[in-house]
């Protein structure tokens, strides 16, 4: 098997998912299309040498719709025999698209591609969308409850107090606060600009620095309602019924914040690397995706991560960094629970809580993220992973060559 | 056309008057649908008729449904899917036919359209209907485990939207005429003599012949399945129809298939979907059971099904209770209720009068709920004569004995009592008990006329539960039987006649319920799975909660009184020790905000387990997979069924119709089984019977199969089939 090789990353600073957000005027193409020209310009790409542009989109209606992945090459004046895809595993596609990339190079039949995602949250927001939530003959089969209610429920069984979620939430704004204020996040974060080239947005918005405990103990459980007037609480007990009661503990303030982002990631063989002229950064070791219990939705993301483990003949002591997707407290915190880890290797940097989770580009930002920390600190191995709705998750080990 | 009588006026409008022979109200025959096809027929020849109004010739009712007992008859002679198919959509493709046959429809809806009635009047292009004080309108199929399959669940959430059709059908709602006008279901409402004239003044000024559905610029009111305001209701929907009914009703969720899948097509393919959405409900064993106990036998027994014959009707004009307690005063408030003279007997004036004061706390709540005038709740509590002199009781027609439960003290009041009552008094006057654990025959013991004893329990809250158990003696004449019966009519109860035994039937077949819940407890079950699990039984609720509400003291005192009747005989519960040393240290339930769950005193604050259960039995089952709560679910109903298997076999009730309707009413038994019975039919009474074995071997003898089930297993016997005496007949 060959190998894969990460040679390049860039996003976009994630803008507020509202009406008022830095990014809202950007449409998503226009977004897909600045970081695809970004990634090509920072290497000189020329990007006859790529064989696709695979682009995650969890939302893919409307002006997000179709096939964002080509429709942006085509846009962005890629070489006109570079084809894209869209592909959706919800809030894995980013990495997930890295991961069909990295497997297409490694089996030798591609020799590079662009790997990545956008999701303009403000101007397609995550709405009800397909037959999983909607139709009775699967969502009553499945136990369907939204994953607000699946992240009360980790927080439930495995006994997380508000305290405990909102201690965790400070910590993520307090690290990402602290890595922008140092630079950490420099060298891969581009400014997105208008159609003047003026700078909309060039810092990530959504930080709320200064974030206490006590603030966050005032907000309103976002919950709370649906799960004891909508019947999803009964739902989660109907499917846990060891639990007496749904704690619902998750806030704005302690899940991942909804904001516009897109981010993409340059992926290839050794002979591309030689082709465009560029070193590579890490080789990507091993990846794995898996389906989880569909009601609790979350859990995934820990046997996911031992799914690559396994497959990577490592252990978790084998992983210097982890990068797991804040899309709540309860499921970084269940993570580390699950591998018994140290919160001083994980997310380093502050995650989605504290900056935003663009759904499908988030896979491709963090997995930068932890690639640049790794460098920064001179450490060799992270391991990145996510969980995704209708109980999946996906997970990818990347090391530094 | 025998149910069907059309007339055309001189300006070519056809008035056709629906008047089934035979029935009180009009319902849906099989005649009916051929008079519908003949009808159409005409309409399509007739080009004299220009526009039809549909109504009934039956004053008071326009139609109340489909035709139940054709249904029920077809089941018990045993449908095939396809027949079953073909009969759900016989109905459905006439009506479809009426609503496209392309000359103005209008009903004039002069009484309660319900079910089927309601449907027939959706598929007119107009809808006018009487705001007589009996009107209503509505679709309630759920409610006999099917749903609107006539055309309903897709023409409703066309007219008035998604959220308004699910929210009515699934409720099965009924709807008073301004309500029906405000939801939109119909088009206008009119003084009851006005129906007809108002439909053919549509008729006339609009007349418009075709389905708002089958415009071409048709939108379904508040966006369809995929429409994001549409989606968002069937996303809440599926988890409240799973919050009310546990999925234990395959109606519910087969309604919510057919609305879901049936707005995403058109019209004539959505009836289609309807169609074979119904047949498989109608397939379901709930089905099945609910329309037998709900709708047959509640009704039949509700008016006397069960009386002895050849006993002339009584009416009670005085009855005495003795207790004015909680159950006594109960009695007494629903005697006075019916009008029935009531004398309420204490030890002294004081306790007398405090019972006649929980009469008159109930009769407040009830003007402050609009539900009586002052004028008449005065006159209702003015029948009440509270009093400590047995004097009083001369001239009642029946003494209700409700003292405590204990056998000395009722065998003295009954001496007591009787003196007066058999002095010059009525004739033949009879006594009953409200005793609910002392075998009646021992109690007759002590009364000088034992053909006229009889057991009369009823359940707590007296005002609201609807079930009385008529308990012979072992000397108890039909006539008493008879007359208590004709008593508990009287007091809008349903009476369900039960032999002599320890905890009669209801208790009996109740208390092994809340006993299985103490002994997963001591087996370290999670007391949150035991209760969620009895929950999704479709018991009322879990069994620890249960016994909270029942009370800690009362079930112990039962449980040390029957330890001392039955002596050797008596087999501890696991768990009733505990349950003892909690009532000690002053944990009684829910009464005094203490029990198996902690109170709080914050309204609308919920109740917490009490983590001093762990302390008794440590916990060493969290969790369990799916498997592992049907087990949990399979105990606690098996429990209960086995044991009115074993009820049965003793003779203890004798009647299949009673025993379900007597375990919904007494205890609310999984309704969506159609009652104890029902339940263990619908599992097959063979494989009943394997399972028992199984569970036997694994918990104990208390699942053990008494040897009727063995040989009604051996026969291919179902208890309907072997002990409902009104089917032998009928066959």
């Amino acid at each position: 098997m060959a190998e894969a090789f990460i040679y390049d990353h860039v996003r976009t600073p994630r803008g507020k998912g509202r009406a008022d957000g830095a990014l809202h005027e950007i449409t998503p193409v226009q977004l897909a299309t600045q970081t695809l020209g970004a990634i090509r310009d920072r290497s000189n790409l020329d990007t006859a040498l790529l064989d696709d542009v695979i682009f995650g989109t969890a939302m893919p209606f409307g002006e997000q719709g179709s096939n964002l992945g080509r429709t942006a090459a085509v846009n962005a004046d890629y070489a006109q025999e570079v084809p894209g895809l869209q592909l959706n595993r919800f809030c894995a596609s980013g990495l997930e698209a890295v991961n069909l990339a990295a497997a297409q190079v490694a089996g030798g039949f591609i020799d590079a591609a662009v790997a990545g995602g956008v999701e303009s949250m403000s101007r397609i927001p995550m709405m009800i969308d397909g037959p999983w939530v909607a139709d009775p003959q699967v969502s009553w089969k499945a136990y369907y409850a939204p994953q607000g209610i699946s992240a009360d429920l980790i927080a439930t069984l495995d006994g997380y107090s508000r305290t405990d979620v909102d201690a965790f939430a400070v910590q993520s704004q307090v690290r990402a606060a602290h890595a922008w204020e140092q630079g950490y996040f420099n060298k891969s974060v581009f400014p997105v600009r208008d159609v003047i080239g003026e700078v909309v947005l060039a810092r990530d918005e959504h930080i709320r620095p200064g974030t206490t405990v006590e603030a966050l103990g005032t907000l309103k459980a976002s919950f709370a309602q649906m799960g004891e007037k909508g019947g999803f609480d009964t739902v989660a007990t109907q499917r846990y019924p060891q639990v007496e009661r749904i704690n619902h503990v998750h806030t704005g303030g302690n899940s991942s914040g909804i904001v516009d982002g897109s981010a993409a990631v340059l992926v290839g063989g050794a002979a591309f690397g030689k082709s465009a002229g560029l070193k590579a950064r890490a080789r990507v070791r091993a990846y794995a995706s898996i389906g989880s219990e569909p009601t609790i939705m979350l859990t995934g993301p820990g046997a996911c991560a031992r799914k690559a483990l396994k497959r990577a003949g490592m252990t978790p002591a084998d992983i210097d960094l982890w990068e797991i997707n804040e899309a709540f407290a309860s499921v970084v915190l269940r993570f580390q629970r699950d591998l018994d880890l140290s919160p001083e290797v994980v997310n380093v940097n502050g995650g989605a809580i504290a900056m935003g989770h663009p759904l499908s580009a988030t896979g491709a930002m963090i997995l930068g993220t932890v690639l640049d920390e790794l460098e920064r600190r001179n450490l060799n191995t992270a391991l990145i992973t996510l969980c995704a709705a209708i109980g999946m998750a996906t997970a990818t080990i990347i090391e530094r060559v | 056309m025998k149910t069907i009588n059309l007339t055309v006026d001189a300006e070519g409008i056809g008035l056709a008057a629906i008047d089934v022979p035979g029935r009180p109200m009009n319902v849906l025959t099989p005649e009916f649908n051929e008079d519908l096809a003949a009808l159409l027929q005409r309409l399509a020849d007739d080009s004299g008729i220009r526009g039809l109004i549909l109504t009934s010739g039956k004053p008071g009712a326009f139609v109340a449904g489909a035709d139940i007992k054709d249904m029920v008859k077809r089941f018990d002679a045993g449908i095939s899917a396809a027949e079953g198919a073909a009969m759900s959509q016989a109905l459905s493709q006439l009506l479809r036919r009426l609503e496209t046959c392309g000359k103005p429809v209008a009903v004039a809806i002069n009484g309660l359209a319900l079910g089927g009635g309601l449907e027939v009047s959706l598929a007119c292009h107009y809808r006018v209907l009487s705001n007589g004080p009996k009107v209503q309108v509505g679709l309630p199929e759920v409610k006999i485990g099917l749903f609107p399959g006539g055309g309903g669940s897709q023409r409703l959430p066309r007219l008035i939207g998604v959220q308004a059709a699910l929210m009515a059908m699934s409720e099965g709602k009924s709807f008073k005429p301004a309500e029906a006008l405000a939801a939109g279901i119909v088009d206008e409402v009119v003084d009851d003599d006005k129906v007809v004239e108002a439909a053919k003044t549509w008729i006339k000024t609009k007349g418009d012949p075709v389905a708002r559905w089958d415009k071409k610029d048709y939108k379904i009111p508040g966006g369809g399945s995929y429409h994001p305001a549409g989606a968002q209701i069937f996303m809440m929907g599926n988890a409240l129809i799973r919050k009310q009914s546990y999925g234990n009703y395959p109606a519910v969720l087969n309604l919510m298939h057919s609305v879901y899948e049936g707005l995403q097509v058109p019209f004539d393919t959505a009836i289609k979907i309807e169609s074979r959405f119904f047949c498989k409900t109608l397939a379901t064993p709930q089905a099945k059971a609910m329309i037998r106990t709900f709708f047959m036998s509640m009704q039949a027994i509700g008016k006397g099904s069960g009386r002895p014959a050849g006993v002339p009707k009584t009416d009670v004009t005085q009855v005495a209770v003795i207790g004015a307690g909680m159950m006594g005063a109960g009695i007494a408030y629903v005697s006075a209720l019916a009008g029935i003279k009531t004398i309420l007997l204490d030890r002294d004036q004081a306790a007398a009068d405090k019972g006649k004061a929980h009469c008159e706390d109930l009769l407040k709540k009830s003007v402050s709920r609009g539900k009586m005038t002052q004028d008449k709740a005065q006159g209702i509590l003015d029948l009440i004569t509270a009093t400590p002199d047995y004097a009083a009781i001369t001239g009642s027609d029946l003494v209700v004995e409700a003292v405590f439960e204990n056998t000395d003290l009722k065998e003295q009041v009954t001496k007591q009592a009787e003196a007066p009552l058999y002095a010059n008094g009525k004739d033949a006057p009879i006594f009953g008990t409200n005793t609910s654990t002392i075998p009646i025959s021992l109690l007759a013991g002590a009364s000088s006329h034992a053909e006229n004893y009889i057991g009369i329990h009823f359940f707590s809250p007296v005002d609201k539960m609807m079930l009385v158990e008529i308990i012979r003696g072992e000397k108890t004449s039909d006539a008493t039987v008879a007359k208590a019966i004709d008593y508990a009519l009287k007091i809008k109860k349903t009476p369900v006649v039960v032999n002599d035994s320890r905890f009669f039937f209801a208790n009996r077949c109740f208390i092994p319920f809340t006993a299985e819940g103490m002994i997963m407890w001591s087996e370290g079950v999670a007391p949150a799975l035991i209760d969620n699990a009895g929950r999704m039984t479709g018991m009322p609720r879990g069994p620890l909660e249960m016994m909270d509400d029942v009370a800690l003291d009362l079930l112990t005192k039962i449980t040390s009184e029957t330890a001392k009747a039955m002596g050797d005989a008596y087999q501890p519960i696991p768990g009733e020790k505990e349950v003892a040393q909690m009532v000690a240290d002053g944990r009684l339930g829910r009464k005094n905000g203490k029990g198996f769950y902690d109170y709080p005193e914050a309204k609308g604050a919920p109740k917490t387990l009490w983590s001093g259960t762990l302390d008794m039995f440590p916990v060493t089952q969290a969790e369990a997979s799916p498997a592992e709560v049907e087990e949990l679910k399979k105990r606690l109903l098996y429990v209960q069924a086995v044991t009115a298997a074993r009820c049965f076999e003793e003779g203890v009730i004798t009647n299949p119709r009673e025993a379900d309707v007597g375990s919904i009413l007494g205890w609310g038994f999984a309704p969506w089984s159609g009652g104890i019975i029902s339940l263990m039919d619908s599992i097959g009474i063979a494989k009943f019977v394997e399972e028992l074995d199984r569970m036997t071997k694994r918990y104990g003898d208390r699942f053990a199969p008494p040897q009727l089930l063995r040989d009604m297993a051996a026969r291919g016997e179902t208890f309907y089939g072997r002990f409902d005496k009104k089917a032998a007949k009928a066959a």
